[in-house]
């Protein structure tokens, strides 16, 4: 059986899924029914100085699936708004509490030497395991000139992290925002400010849908709505991305990742560990269908390994780094085309229509004797995979190797590049 | 063995609540969340074959998208384009022969798209918005005689009304609707959903009706065909096919399903209706289903249904039969009845033999005998076309094949500017919906031919 214990900056929890910080970790209450749930670990809802933030209602977007499922998630509210006292007494009584766990505490506090070095001892009190600065939030903080407003400017970044180890020995994990152009800046940043980790991603900038009765954005606050921050599914993609450019990157390779965005089950968890992560946080998922949902984690997440013959996490993490590249040294000799299963086939003739009306006209739509057919024309296909995405039958439409002959050409290389660097 | 006591035939055999409750929709309407999940299913295939499948080709991956999208509106603009009486057809059509039939997701999970129940929730939605999607083009000042108010005749004067031209609908009976009105099960087509959907396809305008006129004894194709530009023959099906046994006409209890059925439609107080303790229905199709669980439904406590074919060849599709037998109906198949056995001019008993097939696939019949005991007989072996009223007295007679209409592609039949369409015509399939196709080509060609004779 697959061990899922995970040592992430030596912080040790007993599976690699912790909550984000968000309101599933804002109080005792709710962590130590995620802790009872099975989570590993909680970064606890951001801390602030007093006096606490004062927050709005209403206060989420969101984005659904056809079959009315939320497949993206906007929140515009702040920061924990309850008393600092409040949070670190809960903290330290939790930690207590689950001494196996791991706990993390999210910060946020204007950017001055001074407003962290006075929190940080605070905190350090609690017997937490780290401190995650949230350079992140992208609306309303950002706004005073925290959240996403450091985390927009590297310099800021790495001028905090470097403040923060010099006033704690708590290991520092610097939160980053993807509102930005290129996340390896920041990560740079914070890595050379002296940061033991990065987690990624904050939330996105967004306006999830106008209410079009008030003709106002959603949420809605008295006739007005903003931008706020947007998670869910719908941002994995975003996430994978920029999670994959900083382990890849010559600067920061090697740096740990927590991370963060649209995970929702032990799929999506192994997808980002296979890019390095050390753990993963989840948010949304947790808000959407509660915290039971770990238990498809770590059973999934085990049931996966052992079929893959991986005995702990450090066996597949990283594994798939290697292989993100850059387009330009793609295979540009590899082929690739699309074959039809046909008895998996329902015969919607949605590959057709979209190949036909949008693509490369190679679906061939057929009547044998009355009944419907659609065909591969091999010859017209360039195995773009467009009629796999949109066959609604999981395994009908594969995407088949064709042997070309011809052996590795990337675009450095091929004579067609009209920027080819000559051939030394 | 036959009984001694006087036939069980009796009004008021439920508590009035049980009535209510019995002749309730058999499938209560979707509600708004129920059909944003149920349209989320849909594919939107392309060249879908559902579309291929519906009689009347309503479009409908795109309106069940509509219904998806919250256009809920359009969703039922889009089917009442294709077919004017899509909320009844909604109610009545065996959709599991049709349209769901067809549908794709039958092929991997057994479980087609609810089509029917979507295109109610459309109609519905639209109806109850008391609007009428459409308008007449500009007029052509052409008139044309619809004889036949049913689904046929109401769709084809209302694509014509549309087209701009003038129509006039005749009716042998008080109401317009044909079977709608008269005919379809009561459960299927509550709260007098029948006259509102008359009144809803009339408000196209252009229509105006006179009910009550029979052709044959009130007016003649021949004075149709000189008074007006064209004429479109819904007549439907007006005789019932006879059991052909001795005393059918003369025993009491012996009941003609069809008119029995019309009369529990037009009934305020389904109670009032005398119905028998123990109920042999003859019969196979939709008729024989309707009245076995109608007459249940009324509180008969025994209802035997005797088919002399397999199952699969009853016109009551296998959807249909296991309603009928989820009511309480059973279903007895390869016997026809040979006797009426009666006792004080009142029916008794019905004397079955037993049929099977013989070599040359001819139903024979065993010799072997069983008798049912009953209060009550409903014949339910088919209907006929009554070509008197067409052809009795007029000059020039319309050519028949199988005794009903003989039309071509576009139901027009062998006199010049006749029409005819629905269960009247020889390709009928006898299905509301296929009504309503009728009465949609005819029109377009009736159009075609008025304005080339212009
Ligand atoms: C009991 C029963 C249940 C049924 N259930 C279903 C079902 O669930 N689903 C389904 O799809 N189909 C069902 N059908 C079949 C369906 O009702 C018919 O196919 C459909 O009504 C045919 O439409 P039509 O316009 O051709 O004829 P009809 O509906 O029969 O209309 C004919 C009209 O013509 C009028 N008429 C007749 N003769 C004359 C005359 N001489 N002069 C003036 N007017 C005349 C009649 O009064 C009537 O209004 C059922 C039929 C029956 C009998
Ligand atoms: C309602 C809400 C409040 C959040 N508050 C915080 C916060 O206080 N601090 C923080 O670092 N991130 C906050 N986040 C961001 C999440 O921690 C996480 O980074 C983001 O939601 C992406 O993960 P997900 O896709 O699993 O939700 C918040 C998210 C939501 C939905
Ligand atoms: S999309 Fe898939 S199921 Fe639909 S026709 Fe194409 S191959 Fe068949
Ligand atoms: S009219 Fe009848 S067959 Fe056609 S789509 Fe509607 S329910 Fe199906
Ligand atoms: S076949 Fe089924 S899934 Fe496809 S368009 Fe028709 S209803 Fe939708």
């Amino acid at each position: 059986m697959a061990d899922l214990r995970s040592s992430f900056l030596g912080i040790k929890s007993p599976n690699p899924f912790w909550l984000a910080s968000a309101p599933p970790t804002d109080k005792e209450y709710n962590v130590v029914r995620a802790f009872k749930a099975g989570w590993g670990g909680v970064v606890w809802k951001t801390l602030g100085e007093d006096p606490p933030i004062v927050n709005v209602s209403s206060r989420y977007g969101a984005l659904h699936s056809a079959d009315q499922r939320m497949i993206g998630f906007n929140n515009i509210e702040l920061i924990t708004d309850r008393p600092l006292d409040v949070n670190l007494r809960e903290i330290k009584q939790v930690k207590r509490d689950w001494p196996d766990r791991a706990v993390v505490v999210s910060l946020m506090v204007p950017c001055t030497e001074q407003a962290w070095k006075a929190i940080l001892p605070r905190v350090e009190e609690t017997g937490a395991d780290a401190v995650e600065l949230n350079f992140g939030c992208p609306h309303g903080m950002s706004e005073r000139g925290m959240g996403s407003a450091v985390g927009q400017v590297p310099e800021y970044v790495g001028m905090v992290a470097k403040w923060c180890k010099q006033h704690t020995r708590m290991p520092v994990i610097v939160k980053l925002t993807p509102n930005i152009t290129d996340v390896r800046k920041p990560a740079r940043a914070a890595k050379e400010g002296g940061a033991d980790a990065v987690s990624l991603i904050n939330t996105i900038n967004s306006i999830t849908s106008i209410d079009l009765d008030i003709m106002a954005p959603t949420p809605t606050v008295d006739g007005k709505g903003t931008h706020g921050g947007y998670c869910g599914p719908a941002v994995k993609p975003i996430a994978m991305h920029m999670v994959a450019d900083i382990a890849r990157d010559p600067e920061t390779y090697g740096l740990p990742i927590s991370a963060i965005g649209g995970i929702a089950n032990w799929r999506d968890a192994a997808e980002f560990i296979s890019l390095s992560a050390g753990t993963v946080q989840v948010c949304t998922a947790a808000m959407h269908y509660g915290f039971k949902i770990v238990d498809d984690m770590i059973s999934g997440l085990k049931n996966w390994m052992d079929s893959k013959g991986y005995a702990t996490i450090e066996d597949f993490r990283g594994k798939a780094v290697p292989n993100v590249t850059d387009w330009q040294y793609l295979n540009i000799n590899y082929k690739s085309i699309a074959r039809i299963d046909q008895d998996k086939c329902i015969k919607c003739g949605l590959c057709h229509i979209a190949c036909e009306d949008t693509s490369h006209q190679a679906i061939a739509k057929m009547k044998d004797n009355g009944t419907r057919r659609y065909q591969v024309i091999d010859g017209e296909c360039v195995g773009c995979n467009l009629c796999a995405h949109v066959c609604p039958v999981p395994e009908c439409i594969s995407m088949v190797s064709v042997d070309t002959g011809r052996s590795y050409l990337n675009w450095t290389q091929d004579p067609r590049n009209p920027m080819r660097k000559a051939a030394e | 063995m036959t009984q001694s006591a006087a036939p069980d035939i009796a009004a008021g055999r439920l508590r009035p609540d049980e009535i209510a409750a019995n002749f309730e929709d058999i499938k209560p309407p979707l509600d708004g969340k129920r059909a944003l999940i149920e349209s989320s299913r849909c594919y939107f295939c392309h060249d879908a074959p559902c579309i291929e499948a519906c009689p009347t080709s309503i479009d409908i991956p795109n309106f069940i998208r509509m219904i998806n999208t919250g256009n809920t509106l359009g969703a039922a603009e889009k089917i009442l384009e294709a077919n004017i009486l899509g909320g009844m057809c909604a109610r009545v059509c065996p959709t599991e022969i049709l349209c769901e039939d067809k549908c794709v997701r039958n092929t991997s999970e057994d479980k087609p798209v609810n089509i029917g129940m979507l295109q109610r929730y459309a109609v519905d939605h639209l109806m109850e918005q008391g609007r009428h999607p459409f308008t007449r083009a500009a007029p052509t000042n052409m008139r044309v005689a619809v004889v036949g108010g049913g689904p046929a005749g109401l769709s084809c004067a209302h694509r014509l009304a549309t087209l701009g031209h003038n129509v006039t609908i005749f009716d042998a009976r008080n109401k317009l609707g044909g079977l709608n009105e008269y005919g379809i099960a009561t459960y299927k087509t509550v709260n007098n959903f029948a006259q509102a959907e008359v009144d809803f396809v009339l408000a196209i305008g252009g229509i105006s009706m006179k009910t009550g006129q029979m052709l044959g004894r009130d007016i003649t194709l021949d004075e149709l065909r000189r008074d007006f530009d064209a004429v479109f023959l819904g007549l439907g099906l007006s005789g019932v096919n006879a059991l052909g046994l001795d005393g059918e006409e003369q025993l009491s209890g012996v009941v003609d399903a069809v008119s029995y059925i019309a009369d529990l439609r037009q009934a305020t107080d389904k109670g009032s209706l005398k119905v028998g303790r123990k109920v042999v229905v003859i019969g196979g199709g939709n008729t024989a289903i309707d009245i076995a669980v109608q007459s249940r439904k009324l509180g008969a406590e025994d209802v035997t249904l005797v088919y002399r074919r397999a199952p699969e060849n009853m016109s009551a599709t296998w959807h249909e039969q296991e309603f009928a037998q989820i009511n309480g109906v059973k279903i007895k198949h390869w016997a026809r009845p040979v006797r009426l056995i009666g006792q004080n001019g009142a029916v008794r008993e019905v004397e079955f033999e037993r049929t099977l097939l013989d070599d040359r696939g001819r139903l024979v019949g065993t010799g072997e005998t069983f008798s049912i005991l009953c209060d009550q007989v409903f014949k339910a072996i088919g209907q006929r076309f009554v070509n008197d009223p067409v052809n009795g007295k007029a000059r020039e007679s319309i050519d028949l094949i199988d005794g009903k209409i003989a039309v071509n592609e576009e139901m027009k039949t062998s006199l010049a500017n006749v029409w005819a369409g629905g269960d009247c015509v020889a390709s009928g399939t006898d299905l509301t919906v296929q009504g309503v196709e009728d009465g949609k080509v005819a029109a377009h060609a009736i159009d075609r031919y008025l304005r080339g004779a212009n």
